[in-house]
């Protein structure tokens, strides 16, 4: 199925990030790194320190300690802006849509960054402007084919129920163009049928568009289905890292699941 | 029935981002503005309509719609709370009087726009706040430039040109070599203004410096992350936002008041400025007008349901009864829309429509 893929060079890549709230470690020296087109994905219980890794790689939270070195630069902390200019795009864990736009606004807000009109060209919609907007809608209108949303593409995303705003979610990340693409929780609280195409969408991207992919997700099954390697924290330390079969026959990944009721 | 875009098939992406891409709309704006550039002149030239209508209804709504509109940019699109919208009324409508009294033949549209920049200016300044705190704590902030300005434009003689009692008179609106000096012509001024800005703001709102405003609005974080500018955002909101505010205020002056004076754009006005959009509906262009004829007619019509009583059935309402039974009235629309429908009722035409599509088959 991937045969087109290639995994590349290692284009991000984390070293001893510690992140702490007040007292709260919630990652501890943690060092990994991420390859071109490869899907890795990030496990590990509730708490383990999984979202603040995303918000630590693309600027939302700032490390304490470390290096992030992207695209060859080396940072001690990533900016949000710099991120999304230099191609990291994200959803959600708790999906941030903009609730009182539509499905098309959303998307079309995703590429902002790719748009050079001004509020002056905007406001008289004349031009350059008018080409700008229409040549982006085109752009957007492929995404909103490619995710299967024509049929909502104007409807206020706060109608939309919880799987399908994932997927305008989704959708707005992808209109960035990526070259990085981060997902938190993508197919949480879906149905079966929801997550397949979840599933297959991240799959797609991934295959078609070439967009390395970093994932974090509760599902083993799907986790170990589609993902190239994986880490696994705990308690905000990095307790293995592999592909899936290495990590799933880790004695340390095996106790730290099973020590947590599920 | 009549209200469908079925049938109308979009073939090509500009098509569909048209300003109006339903037809029924681009009719009904048609007319509208037929009735307002036509219609009206009509009427006023036959004799039906009075200088009272102009005077009293029809300037003074669409001068509170622009200012309205100009609030809706910064609270309704930006999601930026102010209460300070008649500061930056007062700024555009002073700085336009010393643009016309200090250079020797400047234009009086330009110095409108000279005004709305000042406007724009400070309202960039008096918007640094809102980096920083939002909500409640940003409404006061704004709170406190509306008495800041207020009392600045009172205390500084050189604003008033140091005019004893604080009220000048506003020069004439003059251009290409014609004076609007009737209530009609000022309409008719006002009216261009107002569609000409309305068009401008309707398109900033559909782009992406509108997607910017709203996006900060309903949730900055990712804004943020999908690289909108926060700061940048806010500000350019304020600076749009006052500069409608301030030819607002440069329209009121001239063309509705004919004095200029810091009293007239006191936090009584702001208020009824922010109350125009709560009813009228916050985050849309069409709500602006509709708040704005609401609170410019209410009056109006209690008046004249009170003569009615009068006439009629001989009840004697008193003065006073009168004008606290049109703030109870306010009261009570503002509570309704705040708690019911806090799209006001520009939300309420809006399902109206789409109940229009569907009828008379319910789904
Ligand atoms: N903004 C914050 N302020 C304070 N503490 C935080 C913040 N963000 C995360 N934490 C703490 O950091 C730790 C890791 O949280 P994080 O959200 O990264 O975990 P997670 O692995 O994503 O968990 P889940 O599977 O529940 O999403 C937790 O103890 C959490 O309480
Ligand atoms: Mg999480």
């Amino acid at each position: 199925m991937d045969e087109g893929r290639k995994i590349g060079e290692v284009i991000l890549d984390l070293k001893n990030i510690s992140l702490r709230f007040g007292g709260v470690n919630a990652l501890t020296d943690i060092s990994f790194d991420v390859r071109q087109h490869e899907i890795r994905a990030i496990i590990g219980p509730n708490g383990a320190g999984k979202s603040s890794m995303l918000n630590v790689i693309n600027g939302v939270y700032r490390p304490q300690e470390g290096e992030i070195v992207y695209l060859g630069k080396h940072r001690h902390d990533m900016d949000t802006y710099e991120a999304a200019k230099s191609g990291i795009a994200r959803t959600f864990q708790n999906i941030a849509l903009f609730k009182g736009m539509t499905v098309l606004d959303n998307i079309m807000t995703g590429r902002n960054l790719k748009m050079k009109s001004n509020f002056l060209l905007d406001a008289l919609y004349w031009g350059p402007a008018q080409r700008e907007e229409i040549a982006h809608r085109r752009k957007v209108e492929e995404i909103i084919d490619f995710l299967e949303i024509q049929h909502i593409r104007k409807t206020p995303v706060g109608r939309l129920p919880y799987g399908l705003q994932k997927r305008v979610e989704l959708a707005r990340a992808l209109a960035a163009e990526p070259s990085i693409l981060l997902l938190d929780e993508p197919m949480a609280g879906m149905n079966v049928e929801e997550k397949q195409d979840m599933c297959r969408f991240i799959l797609d991207v991934n295959d078609q568009l070439g967009t390395t992919i970093v994932l974090i997700e509760h599902d083993m099954g799907v986790v170990m289905d589609i993902s190239d390697r994986v880490v696994v924290l705990d308690y905000g330390r990095k307790i293995a890292d592999g592909t899936p079969d290495e990590v799933r026959s880790n004695q340390d990944v095996i106790d730290a699941y099973l020590g947590v009721a599920h | 029935m009549f209200y469908r875009e079925s049938g109308q098939f979009k073939a090509t992406y500009a098509e569909d981002s048209e300003i109006f891409p339903i037809r029924q709309d681009k009719i009904g704006i048609a007319v509208i503005l037929a009735i307002a550039f036509l219609g009206i002149p009509l009427l006023a030239k036959t004799g039906f309509l009075s200088d009272y209508a102009f005077t009293a209804i029809l300037t003074p709504f669409l001068i509170f719609s622009l200012a309205a509109l100009g609030l809706n940019i910064l609270t309704g699109y930006a999601g930026q709370l102010s209460l300070g919208t008649a500061a930056f009324m007062a700024v555009g409508a002073f700085a336009s009087y010393n643009f016309m009294l200090r250079i020797d033949g400047m234009p009086i549209l330009v110095a409108f726009i000279l005004g709305g920049l000042c406007a724009a200016a400070v309202g960039i300044i008096f918007g640094l706040p809102s980096i920083r705190i939002r909500g409640f704590y940003l409404a006061a902030a704004t709170l406190a430039t509306q008495f800041f300005i207020v009392w600045c434009l009172t205390k500084v003689g050189w604003f008033t040109n140091y005019s004893s009692s604080g009220v000048i008179t506003a020069q004439k609106i003059m251009m290409f070599g014609y004076t609007f000096d009737t209530s009609f012509s000022k309409y008719l001024f006002v009216l261009s203004v107002v569609s000409v800005m309305a068009l401008l703001a309707k398109n900033m709102v559909r782009t992406n410096v509108g997607r910017s405003w709203m996006a900060i609005r309903d949730m900055d974080m990712a804004a943020e992350v999908i690289g909108f500018r926060p700061v940048r955002t806010k500000l350019m909101a304020f600076a749009v936002s006052s500069f409608y505010c301030g030819v607002a205020g440069a329209l009121f002056a001239y063309a509705y008041l004919g004095t200029v004076e810091p009293e007239g754009f006191n936090l009584d006005l702001s208020f009824r400025i922010l109350f125009m959009i709560i009813i009228g509906g916050v985050g849309s262009i069409l709500g602006s007008f509709l708040g704005s004829a609401f609170i410019v007619l209410l009056p109006i019509l209690l008046n004249m349901f009170t003569h009615f009583l009068d006439s009629s059935i001989g009840v004697d309402v008193p003065s006073g009864i009168a004008s606290s039974i049109e703030l109870m009235v306010f009261g009570a629309m503002i509570i309704f829309f705040l708690i019911v429908e806090p799209h006001g009722l520009a939300r309420l035409w809006q399902i109206g429509k789409e109940k229009l599509r569907l009828w008379p088959f319910p789904h």
